[in-house]
């Protein structure tokens, strides 16, 4: 398949074995919560079960075959998800998933930057991961956060409110790519210029844009991004940072272990250089070479074409919940994440969700980990559908008829 | 039946859309205890006021939740008013029972409460039909330490 020709969704689809199945009651399955993980292609569980039938060994420490191509693999990896990108290899910090990515910022270089009186800067839309690792950081540093103000159900930010708010003692701004609860597409390039000319350090938090749109982290100009494999094709348990390299060898370690060091005495020790300074102990190597093969995966049926997809198919989702009597869509009027939040009228989330699984399809109910936001918006939580690419129209269509079910049922 | 009506039992819908004994009381002479649900965020607050004679008088509660969590949470406010604190304690066990395990709900002593059996089939929903009872026992233990301090 070329990047340049459509591709054929049904048969990308059929690479998906996992969504064939039908539920324990006889129902199909509708997988329509990948904002929470994504569902795996053959070619990358193959990859998997490659690394562990054939080229399985710890890294960097076997002076023998097996070690030596595990080693070479992994270190290939990690050119591959640069690349997937647009850093450099030495810019990528292989970690657990987001979160923990989030959480070695929030260390290693609040633990350097950051001073009393200091403020931190997020966006009222921050999943629990980009604001719980923060609010840890400003308790041990004495520095406080503020938010950048979201509109309403839209999800908009207020366009007036940044610029006032990157004020001198602002350290760091970390805000959301694509919001998962709302959808929200936040306009990553204009604020992180704006931020970097008055001298604040830029995080975005990838989760939902890596693997959906096209991302270029020099484009983006953030200093940096952190991403979740398993929402796009890959494992659990794997995901990577960007840092820009000036940056990242500035900072202090975040774990200490093998690996990480350089030369050791009981009572001290130096560290290796970025990358490896933030990788202590044996890395999820199997996680890093499946992630790339995740990489060439996606990149083989074409991120434009993903997001194009994408697109139609969540126009297409927003308009079938709208049409649906007592339904509401929430979130942003124009270009939105593959997803939509939406409330039904008389129904709790997640009674509305619970219904749902018995008609095989996978939806998603609850604050969506931005308890906050909800509480802001003044919603009790909400039901949310999110697509990926392997999605089909008929699944849309199919949900609409199973939410009237429901809202039936419960009226 | 389907799981779905087994779970939603009529008895359930209609005590979730018309809540018995809902809104706080005054603390004290009331005590007052709330339970959340960390998945969805449900918040459950719950009253207990007592006789002279040491019995629970008036369970009241108040909160926004499905409607497994709300029509338990009432069902509860009416079961439990007149009783003992201990006979309250053994219903919170037994409707844990209910919700919970494959054991068959004594009708004599359990009544409307056995209508949450259809629960046990969604494990994910234990914690929803708990929540107002997990609020309840906080309260009584406040009331119980109270009474120990005193
Ligand atoms: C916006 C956002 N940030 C962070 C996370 C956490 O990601 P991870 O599961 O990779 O730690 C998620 C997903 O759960 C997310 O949607």
């Amino acid at each position: 398949m070329s990047p340049s020709s459509t591709p054929d969704w049904s048969a990308v689809r059929a690479q998906f074995p996992i969504l064939s199945q039908v539920q324990s009651n006889g129902q199909p399955l509708i997988y329509l919560d990948n904002a929470a993980s994504s569902q795996k292609p053959q070619a990358v569980i193959d990859a998997l079960v490659r690394y562990y039938t054939h080229d399985n060994a710890n890294v960097h420490r076997g002076l023998y075959e097996l070690s030596a191509r595990a080693t070479d693999q992994y270190e290939r990896a990690r050119g591959r998800v640069a690349q997937f990108i647009g850093a450099e290899e030495n810019e990528i910090i292989f970690t657990r998933g987001t979160t923990e990515g989030v959480n070695l910022i929030a260390h290693a270089w609040c633990s350097k930057n950051l001073r009393a009186g200091d403020v931190i800067l997020l966006t009222e839309l921050e999943h629990h991961s980009n604001l719980i690792p923060w609010q840890l950081a400003a308790q041990r540093h004495g520095a406080t956060l503020r938010f950048v103000p979201v509109l309403d159900e839209t999800g908009a930010p207020d366009p007036t409110a940044l610029p006032a708010m990157l004020t001198p003692e602002v350290k760091l701004f970390a805000f959301v790519h694509i919001s998962n609860s709302l959808g929200t597409i936040h306009p990553a390039e204009e604020w992180c210029a704006l931020a970097r000319s008055r001298g604040i350090a830029t995080l975005v938090d990838g989760a939902q844009s890596a693997g959906h749109i096209p991302v270029n982290v020099k484009d983006l100009g953030c200093d940096f991004y952190v991403l979740g494999g398993h929402k796009m094709c890959a494992p659990t348990g794997i995901g990577a940072l960007y840092g820009r390299a000036e940056m990242l060898d500035e900072l202090p370690p975040f774990h200490g272990g093998g690996e990480m060091i350089e030369s050791v005495r009981y009572d001290r020790a130096t560290y290796r250089a970025a990358p490896a300074r933030f990788e202590a102990g044996t890395p999820n190597i199997a996680g890093a070479i499946v992630l790339a093969a995740a990489c060439d995966y996606l990149d083989g049926i074409g991120i434009g074409h993903i997001a194009a997809r994408d697109e139609a198919l969540t126009r297409r989702m927003v308009d079938a919940l709208n049409s649906i009597n007592g339904v509401r869509a929430i979130g942003p009027e124009g270009p939105r994440g593959a997803l939509s939040s939406f409330v039904m009228e008389g129904v709790h989330p997640h009674d509305l969700v619970t219904a749902a699984s018995e008609y095989g399809l996978a939806l998603r109910g609850g604050h969506h980990c931005t308890q906050p936001l909800m509480k802001k918006l003044k919603l009790p939580g909400t039901a949310r559908a999110s697509l990926y690419f392997y999605n089909t129209e008929a699944e849309i269509d199919r949900m609409a008829e199973i939410l009237t079910a429901i809202r039936k049922y419960f009226a | 039946m389907n799981p779905l009506d087994e779970l939603y039992q009529a008895v359930i819908l209609e005590h979730s859309r018309r809540p018995r004994n809902n809104g706080p009381q005054p603390v004290p002479p009331a005590f007052h205890a709330e339970g959340v649900n960390p998945s969805c965020g449900d918040e459950i607050e719950v009253w207990v006021n007592f006789t002279e004679d040491g019995k629970i008088g008036k369970v009241t509660f108040q909160g926004q939740g499905c409607a497994i969590s709300q029509s338990a949470a009432s069902i509860m406010t009416v079961k439990t008013a007149g009783r003992s604190v201990e006979e309250a304690r053994a219903m919170l066990t037994g409707f844990h029972e209910i919700v919970s395990t494959e054991i068959d709900p004594d009708m004599d002593r359990f009544g409307e409460l056995a209508v949450f059996a259809g629960v046990r089939q969604f494990p994910a929903r234990v914690k929803c039909a708990m929540l107002g009872w997990r609020a309840l026992e906080q309260a009584l233990n406040r009331s119980e330490a109270s009474v120990t301090t005193e």
